[in-house]
């Protein structure tokens, strides 16, 4: 079997063995409280920070925005969760109501990302970095001021204060209330979560494994070369880009469903750089990383909360600690003496055999 | 010469480009007949690699033409002139450096695929059957440089003569008709030059390739190129058939001073 396709297999099978076990505890009723509060929300920063490293990893392309897409996710599938749900004349099952609404969320997230993507990634240099910093806090400011109420005449739309209905409004029901935000219905779980996970995994490592991923990753290290040999480099990027934007927005359908009250303020500049620093210390362009990172960063201050005030100064020495054990010579070498290490050998050595009948395919 | 009898598979004529006040290459004209070895050598700051940026749309020129095979390629994009029939190596190499040999080589091939993006995220047959070509293809490829032993290895993990030859087998992977070579052996032991002449010579024959290069080893030079155009200061100073070239007292007078 091929190297990258076995380290995928690897880490895909990790990560749903990790989250499959600890929804199956989580519904024994064998993890308390805080942790299972936390586990959702792990699984959709894993979502985000896997999405945000294909346009940081591997397009090579700074992002400070990612939190924009999320919003655009939430905010769209929450929506239209809330529409179906509450139109009289419509009946859907909600399963099916919930897929449509995660389906439109990463669809809403993936337009946004060609508007961008179409001028920003025709330039070099670090206008990506500008323009989504920017679309970010557009983003937020815009949920933060939208109004939707919905009553016996359809839709009604209100930009920073609610609309005023007619006379004869019947079973008026506000779906978005400007900064209070929205109310979607609860229908995320940790299945959920991981199986959308998942597919989302899924979805990137083909991308990568391709010649798609391929084609990225070379713009990426030298724009020249890659046009010298032939490659469109503004349509893999807008590709990349787009792929990035609609996984975010998917993971931000499941956020609105899966908190009761949704505001746009959750969705500021502090969460953009919060995924970014999940993908940077995770390891640019490696999906594990970015999963083994989220999963660290992401619990340890939670974990951490009976120490008070200490909580932050403890991330910022593991955010350091783990910077150090990425990069310093020290550490690489000792990866590698572990790695070469009688022990670890010996479980390598049990699976030689396959490698063998397998091999052979490249 | 029976100019009359082959046409050119590359011909430039009157190329010039201006950049502000400075007419880097000033009416150039040029023709590579199909099958050849031509060289383009000049002293440091003549212009020859904007030629090759020019060739190769990089920069587009301010006034003249381009025709490859009789068609003008003037002005069009990297991408588009690439998929014409040109490809190139760099004067500072430029490998995908943080990818695998093997990638590198199948990045050049990607336009000799037809599998689209849905197919290779959905994995369907095309996918397999396309990849598992093009690997098998890129391994020659590598082989006739000496490279399938470091197939998995990162491009910028390879020792220097390697990095140029895996450059040269990433543009041959893009299926050109014309090859340009910028300063192929520049960084080069005299042996690893000597192996060099030998690869490029085995490329034409192999792939019946016309190959255009830039060169300051005149070793090479006069080793394997059977034409020259002399450029000095954008200009051209002297073009024919090698021996002649060399021999010519302006062309001595250019490179060693009066």
């Amino acid at each position: 079997m091929r190297k990258q396709t076995k380290n995928n297999l690897i880490t895909f099978i990790g990560t749903a063995v990790v989250f499959f076990g600890l929804a199956a505890l989580s519904q024994a009723g064998q993890l308390n409280n805080k942790i299972n509060g936390m586990l959702v929300l792990i699984g959709i920063y894993v979502i985000l920070a896997v999405s945000l490293n294909l346009t940081v990893g591997v397009l090579g392309e700074l992002s400070l925005g990612h939190a924009g897409f999320w919003c655009i996710g939430a905010y769209v599938s929450g929506t239209v969760s809330l529409i179906l749900q509450n139109s009289p004349n419509v009946a859907v099952p909600d399963w099916l109501r919930f897929t449509a609404a995660l389906i439109a969320g990463g669809i809403a997230a993936a337009v946004f990302g060609v508007l961008i993507g179409i001028p920003v990634l025709r330039l070099r240099g670090d206008y990506l970095a500008i323009v989504t910093l920017g679309f970010g806090e557009i983003m937020k400011s815009l949920a933060n001021n939208i109004y939707l109420v919905m009553d016996n005449n359809g839709l009604h739309f209100g930009f920073t204060q609610a609309p005023e209905l007619a006379e004869n409004s019947e079973g008026a029901k506000e779906l978005l209330r400007g900064p209070i935000g929205m109310s979607a219905p609860q229908d995320t779980n940790i299945w959920i979560v991981t199986v959308v996970l998942l597919i989302c995994l899924a979805v990137l490592m083909m991308f990568i494994d391709s010649k798609s991923g391929r084609a990225c990753m070379a713009v990426r290290d030298n724009y020249i070369a890659a046009q010298s040999v032939g490659i469109n480099v503004t349509k893999f990027r807008l590709m990349a880009f787009t792929i990035s934007a609609a996984i975010a927005g998917i993971a931000g359908g499941l956020y609105s469903h899966s908190i009761s009250l949704l505001a746009a303020k959750t969705f500021d500049y502090n969460k953009s750089i919060l995924i970014l620093v999940f993908v940077v210390l995770g390891g640019l362009g490696s999906l594990r990383g970015s999963i083994i990172a989220t999963i660290i960063l992401y619990a340890l201050p939670e974990l951490f909360r009976e120490v008070g005030q200490y909580r932050m100064l403890i991330y910022a020495i593991v955010l350091i600690g783990m910077m150090i054990f990425n990069n310093a010579p020290f550490f690489i070498q000792l990866r590698e003496r572990i790695g070469a290490s009688a022990p670890v050998q010996r479980i390598k050595g049990m699976f030689k055999r396959d490698k063998k009948t397998a091999g052979g395919a490249e | 010469m029976n100019e009359q009898n082959t046409a050119p598979i590359l011909e430039v004529r009157e190329l010039s480009i201006q950049f502000g006040g400075l007419r880097a290459v000033d009416g150039l004209n040029m023709r590579v007949k199909k099958g050849q070895l031509y060289g383009l050598i000049g002293p440091n700051g003549a212009g020859k690699t904007t030629v090759f940026n020019m060739l190769t749309g990089v920069y587009k020129p301010t006034s003249g033409g381009i025709f490859l095979d009789g068609v003008s390629i003037t002005g069009k994009s990297p991408v588009e002139i690439n998929k014409s029939g040109i490809a190139r190596t760099f004067q500072n190499i430029r490998l995908f450096k943080a990818m695998s040999v093997l990638d590198n080589v199948k990045v050049g091939m990607q336009n000799q695929t037809k599998y689209t993006t849905i197919e290779g995220i959905l994995r369907l047959p095309r996918y397999f059957k396309e990849e598992k070509q093009m690997t098998e293809k890129a391994i020659e490829l590598l082989k006739v440089f000496e490279l399938d032993g470091e197939q998995a290895a990162l491009a910028a993990n390879l020792p220097y003569g390697k990095q140029r030859k895996l450059e040269i087998a990433r543009a041959l992977a893009t299926n050109p008709k014309l090859l340009l070579l910028d300063e192929p052996a520049a960084g080069m032991n005299p042996n690893e030059t000597a192996e060099l002449m030998e690869t490029i010579r085995f490329v034409r024959e192999k792939f019946d390739m016309t190959i255009l290069l830039i060169e300051h080893d005149m070793k090479l030079v006069v080793g394997i190129c059977e034409e020259l155009t002399v450029l000095n200061f954008g200009q051209e100073l002297a073009q024919g058939e090698t021996s002649a070239v060399l021999n010519d007292p302006k062309v001595i007078t250019a490179y060693l001073g009066d």
